[in-house]
Order: structure tokens, then C-alpha cells, then sequence
């Protein structure tokens, strides 16, 4: 096997819940997935989801209790969720790092960029003060923000928002990690700043050769940077694909629901006024409906999908789909 | 005559500092925007953050209280209504908010909500008012018998679909949808989407369509505004603006927007920086300096918002 081929990190059934005064509430309910060495991974799915208790998870940046994690993750044959505090801090913003959506709530607002960068490296690859600083400068001009000798003095309600996630990535690159997950890096960003931020990262993965698992809503940033695409609903995977087989032959009609139920520019003439749209309402946290957990709001529901829940069909490689009219 | 005419609107905001709180500057939040607005038609209006779009709906209602231009509603001019006429010129002109967390007051029910502005402006039976609300949750998705609950018992789509039934229930002849659907769930957002497209056919609704979400806005818009730093850069029919766009700021937009199509991956334009402060903002052409096509003259000068022949319009010296 090539080095490529070889999964970088590999979940299986993993579970997690919270305990919650109204009861246990299963934010991830058996969730199997591999990430592959310098790929991008797209993890879809609309709120509650579990996309993001996902990544929570396999960083152990969870409170247990409320949480608990159960299953297997693995990152480089290391047992994550075997290692003590001191072992899982060590991956933690080292080889493994994460994005986070909103760079004004995620960044400390009582440090310098240039601290909060520098404070990972002094950490995690022991190097003095005055080196770490220097690193941290460096990092800034890597993700091409303007003056970076100065923006690393500055606090972060001084950079606008597209420079704060500018950043936050330069935070994650710091140590220069094998895996990213970015959680919906550029959903708080304006159009043009997230067209910035997509290119940005694209060239910084080509450089490190570093994978990311891109967790987000947005259907159009997924077809852009994915290679592969997870589609995640009420805790489940329901769909797994290469991303064009998933654009142009989507099995599960949740997926089948999300891509008919964006407006496409241009395509209005074909589609026509009305939208394409999924009934009803995302299931709460405490009320999973039995059986297929879509099917209140599935189209082609069956008997069947009421009774049981359906389980994953493989398709093919990196090809799978929780549904009983696909099976 | 059209139904909505808007003439040369300004909101500057003052900015104060120290402690007698003396005004140092102004926020050209918005700063001379001009359109009209036909019986049942859209106006879409995108830009990105800061660009004033909000503001120059809620001025257009005047919830905020513009500093000049001419607002003609149904003729009458809305900036010089006081009292009794501004009040009642609102029952047909409403607004509908983004987020539909803050916008319902958590101490009233939905019936509560929704009637409001019929015991306001309506006079009519206790029973009547029930009644009327009813036919409202009806026609927005809800179910009657919800109409004792409280907003925090609804999720974000159900939220947004309570906003729609309030600004309805005065049967109005327009609705300034301020991001209406940004702050739902995909799946959500198409069914608000269809809800607000039934509405305007059935009831011949006009929207002005405020969103920063492009493809949102070409699917529900007849004509579409964009918006930068307070000033409308391009102005032209739906069609003609997303096929042919004109202005290079609204070039760039376009070509920002990531397409649902792995096989359509292309060629963005990338601006630099960001988009600058109103407080500050850079002399002649507001967006010069992140222009791919700027010329000497854009630097000093201001182009003014000229028509191209059918009623498309561009603030461009290039054009």
C-alpha cells in the first residue's frame, strides 16, 4: 500500500451522547468514517446534525460528563480515545487542529493574534519566546495578511472578519498539522471574502499536503473543495460519495431534498419559481423518529421505513447509503 | 404611476466621541439611492455586509428616520407623513425581519402576535379577529390550534412563518423582506422561499427582497439592486444582470459564488481586501481600490448611475 492510500484517521461506530436534565440526547448515533492523506472531505448536513459533535469528538473538546464518547477513532494507528489528558493534548492543535466558524467568539479577545498563534508553537514544538513570535509573524504572512509584523501586535476586534479567520488558519497551520477540521470556516463571511479564504486554504493544502474534513451547509462550497462527501442527518451518515457521483447521482432522497432546495444561478428558466422542498422539520434532539429517521419528511416513504431503520447499503468504494429503496 | 418611487434616500448616522459627545464624522450608511417598485414585482437588493442594504429598508418605512430624499408610496410621499397618515400608510406597507428569534416578543402568543395589528388598525368582533388569525396560520403553514402558543415553543422556519402571517394580516400592497430565510436550515429556507412566491401571486404582492445570498435573490427577483458602500453600483432585470453583468464589482460577486456543480469549478475573480469603511470611504469611485479595472479617473471622480438602454443601470466610467 502507497503511503497515500493509507487512512490518516479512521471512526468507527462512533457514538455520542449528551446527558441532559430531559434526558439523553444521541447527537451521534454510530457514525463510521475514514480520512485519507491530503484529501478533502466534505461533512454535510443542516443543524443538529451531528456534523460538528463530530469533530468535537474525535479532539476530545467535549465536557464529559454531560458527554460521552463511545467507539473507535483512530489517527495514525494512535487510540484517541484511549489516550490520558496529557496524550490528547499533545495531537490537539499539534497534528490534529480545527477552524472554528466564528473567529470574533473563537479567538481570545484579551490576547494579541501574534500571542495566540505563538502559544501553540511554544507549546507543541518547544521553541523559545523570541522563536515562537517570530513563527507566529511568519504564519501571518503566509495567510497573506497585509503588514503581518504589526497585525501580530493587534488585538482581535482590530481585524475585520475575513482577517480574523485569515488568523484562525494561521493558527491551525501553526503546527503545521496532518489533519484540519474546518467547522463551517466560511459561513460568517461575506462573499467575496469567502471566495479569499476557500483559495487560500486550497493553496495552503496543495503546500502542506494537508487533509481537512470540511464540515458546512453549503452545498456550493462542498462541490468546490470536496473530493468526497459525507451526508449526515439526525446523527447517521445517510449518504457517503465522490463528490461529482454525488452531485450527479445522489441515492438518498434526503440528499436527493438538499441539492433540489438550493436556488443555482442560472438555472432558473429549468427549475421555475418553486423550489424543490423537503417537508416538515429537522427532528429535535430528544424526539428521533423510529424507524428511518427521515422518513417523516421523505417523499418516498414506505411501510418499512416506518417499522425499521434501514442500514447502510455499500455500494462501492467510498459509496454507501442508509436507505431501504437504495438497498 | 409606479407603486413604490424612491428619490435620492440618504441616512447618514452621526459619529460622536468624548464627553460631550461631539460629532466628529458621519457614517454614509446610505447615500442617494433612486429606484421604483411596480404592482407584484420584486426588487432584489444583494451587497455584502455594510453595504446599507439594511438600512435603506428600514428607512424606506421609515423605522428609521431618514436624513433626505423622497419616498413616494402609492404617490403620497412617506417622509412627510406625521401621525394618523404615517400610521395608517403603514397597515399596507410592512417588513418582515431576519431573525425570527428577536423579532416576535417572547411574552405574547402567536394569536397575540398576529392580531396585534388587527385590533390596531381594524375594528371587528373578539370572534372575528380569532377568526381572521386562524385563516392567516392557516395560509402560512401553521395550524390554528397553535395559536396559544409561544414563540419559543416554534423552530426557526415555523418563527419566520409566524413574521410573514403579522405583516399579512393588513392585506398590504408591499413587504421589505430583510433576509427573510439567512438564518434557516437549507431545506427550510426553500419551503419560506415558496411560501413568500404563493403569497406575492395570490395576493400581487411587491417585495423588496434584501439578502446577501446571490442565488436566493436571482431565484425570487424581477429586477435586481447591488449595493456598494450605501450607493446602488448596478441596477437591471434579473435576467440581465446575472447573464451579463456589467459593473466589475458585481462581476466579482457573481464569480465568488461557490455553484452546487463539481463539473462548474471556475475561475473566480478575487477582490483584495476588504470592503472599506463607510466612515472613510475612498474618493471618486467608492470601490476603486479593489477594482481589477480602475483607471485615473476613477480615483477622482464619482460615476454617476446612468442607464445602458432597458433599464439597465451601472455606476461605472468604464461603461
Amino acid at each position: 500500500m502507497k503511503e497515500q492510500d493509507k487512512p490518516l484517521l479512521t471512526i468507527e461506530g462512533l457514538h455520542t451522547c449528551f446527558h441532559t436534565l430531559d434526558g439523553i440526547v444521541n447527537a451521534v448515533d454510530g457514525v463510521d468514517m475514514v480520512v485519507y492523506r491530503g484529501e478533502t472531505l466534505g461533512l454535510v448536513g443542516e443543524s443538529g446534525c451531528g456534523k460538528s459533535v463530530t469533530a468535537l469528538s474525535v479532539l476530545r473538546l467535549l465536557a464529559c460528563p454531560p458527554a460521552e464518547i463511545q467507539g473507535a477513532i483512530h489517527f495514525q494507528g494512535v487510540d484517541l480515545l484511549g489516550l490520558d489528558r496529557e496524550g490528547i493534548r499533545r495531537i490537539r492543535g499539534n497534528a490534529i487542529s480545527m477552524i472554528f466558524q466564528e473567529p470574533m467568539t473563537s479567538l481570545n479577545p484579551v490576547l494579541t493574534i501574534g500571542e495566540q498563534i505563538a502559544e501553540s508553537v511554544r507549546l507543541h514544538q518547544n521553541l523559545s519566546g523570541k522563536e515562537a513570535w517570530r513563527w507566529a509573524e511568519t504564519m501571518l504572512e503566509m495567510v497573506q495578511i497585509p503588514g503581518p509584523k504589526q497585525r501580530a501586535k493587534d488585538y482581535p476586534h482590530k481585524l475585520s472578519g475575513g482577517m480574523r479567520q485569515r488568523a484562525m488558519i494561521a493558527m491551525a497551520l501553526s503546527c503545521n498539522p496532518q489533519l484540519i477540521f474546518a467547522d463551517e470556516p466560511t459561513t460568517a463571511l461575506d462573499v467575496t471574502i469567502q471566495a479569499q479564504i476557500l483559495n487560500l486554504m486550497q493553496d495552503l493544502k496543495q503546500e502542506f499536503h494537508t487533509s481537512i474534513v470540511l464540515i458546512t451547509h453549503d452545498l456550493g462550497v462542498i462541490a468546490e473543495m470536496a473530493s468526497r462527501v459525507i451526508v449526515m442527518y439526525a446523527g447517521q451518515v445517510v449518504e457517503e460519495a465522490p463528490v461529482r457521483e454525488l452531485f450527479k447521482n445522489p441515492r438518498h432522497p434526503y440528499t436527493q431534498g438538499l441539492l433540489g432546495s438550493v436556488p443555482v444561478i442560472g438555472k432558473k428558466a429549468k427549475m421555475g419559481r418553486r423550489l424543490q422542498e423537503i417537508p416538515g422539520v429537522v427532528p429535535g434532539p430528544l424526539e428521533t423518529p423510529g424507524g428511518c429517521r427521515f422518513h417523516p419528511r421523505c417523499p418516498k416513504v414506505a411501510d418499512l421505513c416506518r417499522r425499521e431503520a434501514p442500514l447502510e447499503t455499500v455500494l462501492g468504494e467510498h459509496r454507501r447509503v442508509r436507505c431501504w429503496l437504495a438497498a | 404611476m409606479s407603486l413604490l418611487e424612491v428619490q435620492d434616500l440618504k441616512k447618514y448616522f452621526p459619529v460622536k466621541k468624548g464627553i460631550l459627545s461631539r460629532t466628529i464624522g458621519e457614517v454614509r450608511a446610505v447615500d442617494g439611492i433612486s429606484f421604483t417598485l411596480e404592482r407584484g414585482e420584486t426588487l432584489g437588493v444583494v451587497g455584502e455586509s455594510g453595504c446599507g442594504k439594511t438600512t435603506m429598508g428600514r428607512s424606506i418605512l421609515r423605522l428609521i428616520e431618514p436624513t433626505s430624499g423622497q419616498v413616494f408610496f402609492n404617490g403620497r410621499d412617506i417622509l412627510r407623513l406625521r401621525g394618523e397618515e404615517l400610521r395608517k400608510m403603514r397597515a399596507s406597507f410592512q417588513i418582515i425581519f431576519q431573525d425570527p428569534f428577536s423579532s416576535l416578543d417572547p411574552r405574547m402568543s402567536v394569536g397575540q402576535i398576529i392580531s396585534e395589528p388587527l385590533r390596531n388598525h381594524l375594528s371587528g368582533s373578539r370572534s372575528e379577529i380569532k377568526d381572521r388569525v386562524a385563516h392567516l396560520l392557516n395560509r402560512v403553514g401553521l395550524h390554528p390550534s397553535q395559536m396559544g402558543r409561544y414563540p419559543h415553543e416554534f423552530s426557526g422556519g415555523q418563527r419566520q412563518r409566524i413574521g410573514i402571517a403579522r405583516a399579512l394580516a393588513l392585506n398590504p400592497l408591499a413587504i421589505v423582506c430583510d433576509e427573510p430565510v439567512s438564518a434557516l436550515d437549507v431545506s427550510i429556507q426553500a419551503q419560506v422561499i415558496n411560501l413568500l412566491v404563493e403569497l406575492q401571486e395570490e395576493m400581487n404582492l411587491s417585495y423588496i427582497f434584501i439578502a446577501h445570498d446571490l442565488s436566493v435573490v436571482e431565484h425570487i427577483s424581477d429586477r435586481v439592486a447591488v449595493m456598494y458602500l450605501g450607493r446602488i453600483v448596478e441596477l437591471a432585470s434579473d435576467q440581465a444582470l446575472y447573464e451579463n453583468p456589467v459593473h466589475p464589482y458585481t462581476q466579482a460577486l457573481l464569480s465568488a459564488v461557490p455553484v452546487p456543480d463539481p463539473d462548474m469549478r471556475k475561475k473566480r475573480i478575487i477582490l483584495e481586501g476588504d470592503v472599506p469603511s463607510p466612515i472613510h470611504p475612498p474618493t471618486g469611485c467608492a470601490f476603486h481600490p479593489r477594482c481589477p479595472a480602475r483607471r485615473n479617473r476613477c480615483s477622482r471622480e464619482r460615476p454617476e448611475l446612468l442607464d445602458l438602454g432597458n433599464g439597465h443601470f451601472v455606476a461605472c466610467h468604464e461603461k
